[in-house]
């Protein structure tokens, strides 16, 4: 007897939950050659807008966490994507077009750049941070603190998973919390990443997913007084110029597109580009 | 439950309104018969009739008109232990000026404190006190040792007097739920009586009075709509929901079968009774809900402040955020409004 698959609904993760949208749209995911593959949630501003809620309800603790112990909790997440290796893989091969070894060879880097972030969680302060000499009797110290909720726009082209992760890895390092919009195309490797997240211990709402349209969604994300910083790393197809726009109106920090086989390389910079430092002066004993 | 026959023939004290619908002999009995012979209410027909009300969609120019009129609906509250003149000082200051980048923005009908806070309130308020006027805000005192109501009658008179005395317009007293509970209606009739004489001026004029039924501890809508009679009956001018200090508190079924009340009341006798849904509106959503409730049940000449309050700390700040999203078009933040 013929068995019936039960396919799978991706759903949105938003404050450690996977809603539906809220306006109940879907949209279709396919393979390179258009063929079905699976639904996907197509979220609504009021999505990013809960989300937004969600990911600043969240902020004090992941913020006020430890370097060390937010490095556990990313690290632990690694763990996790490790042992669910052949579902991304297969995921990515679908949707992508690739072959098995080349998704292999994408989620492995996508584990290895997670792990290589999740070491910075406790080391970052001080290679960014300094002890400021200074004439008078005072310890001056610059810390890099959390800006706060970063609005991010993941990059949309293959090599979804690696995207992804180096999209918002180094925000989440410095103890942001963040409301992401995954690829518009590839979004399975994010979704089922949501399903990572939930069974490690990343507090919910501290990292957000939305699936869609980034045309539609990122200028509520860009406009939105609560939201800190915007990440525009996959959005250099989109108008960005006026998502820079939009987001000056309440002063956010905003890191422009990268393109390129280099995209969103790790590096240090992209950790620091979401903090704010902060200078401290304080009296010397006088003995 | 028996009551003995020299209680049952109690006289209770001649409130006008119950004489004028029970009858002349007015005793505890008579009293009891004529609450419990109130029909019961249709608990689950409640609960989908307000769940309907709640799935109003309303949106653009109507949704502006009720963001403002839910403003001045509000009597801005503060009621912690931890209250200081200064507190009180700044929640005058918010009710001035709810939003000080929106000076469109209109004012809240009132504020709520304690009795002890009336003075401080009064003098911040200034020329803007109501007092008794149409325009400006008036300044409400809980009183009856609120919000558990377990005191002495002189107490809690007292209490009341001294709220009034300090320049309260409106006055909001707990009734006593045991005495309610255990069936002793013509204690709560007497003390609501009572205060509402305690609310008099010295110039012969009343204070409001707004009778708290603390619906969370009545246990089921039948209690609720035998209270709201009761809290009626003995003249409250206002009946309120909850103190805000028990769970759950103003839910949007119990507000529904307390506004059937009044529109029966006003059907039998042609007077406004206002309805005051306290403690657990949080969100402009839920705010909205209360409105078309309002509307639908009792019609929408009720949502004025002399007949709909709400009773709420944390919504005024929800409203200024969506407002702020009707002005500019982008999603606010708690960045915008003050921190309470």
């Amino acid at each position: 007897m013929s068995r019936l698959a039960i396919p799978k609904t991706y759903k949105l993760y938003i404050g450690g939950k996977f809603p539906r949208s809220e306006s109940g749209r879907v949209y279709e995911v396919t393979t390179k050659e258009g063929a079905f593959v699976a639904n996907a949630a197509k979220a609504s501003r009021k999505d990013a807008r809960d989300a937004v809620v969600a990911a600043r309800a969240a902020l004090s603790g992941w913020s006020g966490a430890t370097g060390y112990n937010r490095g556990q909790v990313l690290y632990r997440i690694a763990e996790l994507l490790e042992g669910r290796r052949a579902q991304f893989i297969d995921e990515i091969a679908t949707t992508e077009g690739v072959t098995h070894a080349e998704a292999e060879a994408q989620v492995d880097e996508a584990i290895d750049r997670w792990v290589w972030y999740a070491g910075w969680a406790d080391k970052y302060a001080q290679v960014a941070g300094s002890g400021n000499p200074v004439a008078g009797p005072y310890f001056n110290i610059s810390v890099p603190e959390p800006t706060g909720v970063v609005a991010v726009v993941a990059p949309q082209a293959e090599g979804s998973l690696l995207g992804f992760v180096s999209a918002v890895a180094p925000a989440l390092v410095a103890g942001n919390t963040v409301v992401v919009i995954a690829s518009e195309r590839y979004p399975l490797s994010a979704v089922s990443l949501s399903e990572v997240l939930a069974t490690s211990d990343v507090p919910g709402g501290v990292i957000n997913i939305l699936t869609g349209s980034p045309a539609e969604i990122a200028p509520w994300l860009a406009s939105h007084a609560d939201v800190n910083a915007l990440d525009l790393l996959g959005a250099g197809e989109l108008d960005w110029v006026d998502l820079q726009i939009a987001a000056a109106e309440t002063l956010k920090r905003v890191s422009p597109p990268e393109n390129g086989p280099d995209a969103g390389a790790p590096r240090l910079e992209r950790i620091t580009a979401f903090t704010e430092t902060k200078t401290v002066w304080h009296t010397k004993g006088l003995l | 439950m028996t009551i003995d026959t020299a209680s049952a023939e109690r006289a209770v004290a001649p409130a006008a309104r119950a004489i004028e619908v029970i009858g002349g002999d007015l005793t505890e009995k008579s009293l009891r018969r004529y609450l419990e012979g109130i029909p019961g209410v249709d608990a689950v027909g409640l609960e989908q009739r307000a769940a309907a009300l709640g799935t109003r969609s309303i949106k653009t120019t109507s949704k502006a008109w009720a963001l403002d009129r839910i403003i001045e609906l509000i009597d801005l509250t503060t009621l912690e232990g931890a209250d200081t003149p200064g507190k009180v000082r700044s929640l005058v200051a918010k009710a001035l000026v709810p939003d000080a980048a929106d000076p469109t923005t209109p004012r809240v009908a009132a504020v709520c404190v304690y009795g002890d806070m009336v003075p401080h309130a009064v003098r911040a308020l200034g020329s803007a006190h109501a007092a008794g006027g149409d325009t400006g805000i008036a300044v409400a005192a809980v009183a009856t040792a609120f919000p558990s109501g377990r005191a002495s009658l002189e107490v809690k008179l007292a209490d009341t007097a001294d709220a009034v005395r300090s320049g309260a317009d409106e006055i909001d007293m707990v009734i006593d739920r045991g005495a309610f509970l255990s069936g002793r209606y013509g204690l709560v009739f007497d003390e609501i009586v009572a205060v509402k004489e305690a609310c008099r001026r010295e110039d012969g004029s009343y204070a409001h009075l707004k009778v708290i039924l603390e619906t969370g501890e009545l246990n089921t809508y039948d209690n609720v709509r035998r209270a709201s009679w009761l809290a009626i009956l003995a003249g409250g001018d206002f009946i309120k929901t909850s103190t805000g200090k028990v769970s759950p508190a103003a839910t949007l079924p119990v507000t529904l079968s307390m506004l059937e009340v009044v529109r029966d009341w006003h059907r039998l006798t042609g007077e406004k009774i206002g309805v005051k849904p306290a403690g657990g509106i949080r969100s402009s959503k839920d705010a909205i809900k209360h409105l078309v409730t309002v509307a639908e049940t009792v019609g929408e000449e009720w949502l004025q402040p002399h007949l709909f309050r709400f009773g709420a700390s944390s919504l005024l700040n929800d409203v200024l955020l969506q407002r702020q999203k009707l002005r500019t078009g982008a999603y606010s933040g708690p960045d915008y409004v003050t921190v309470d």
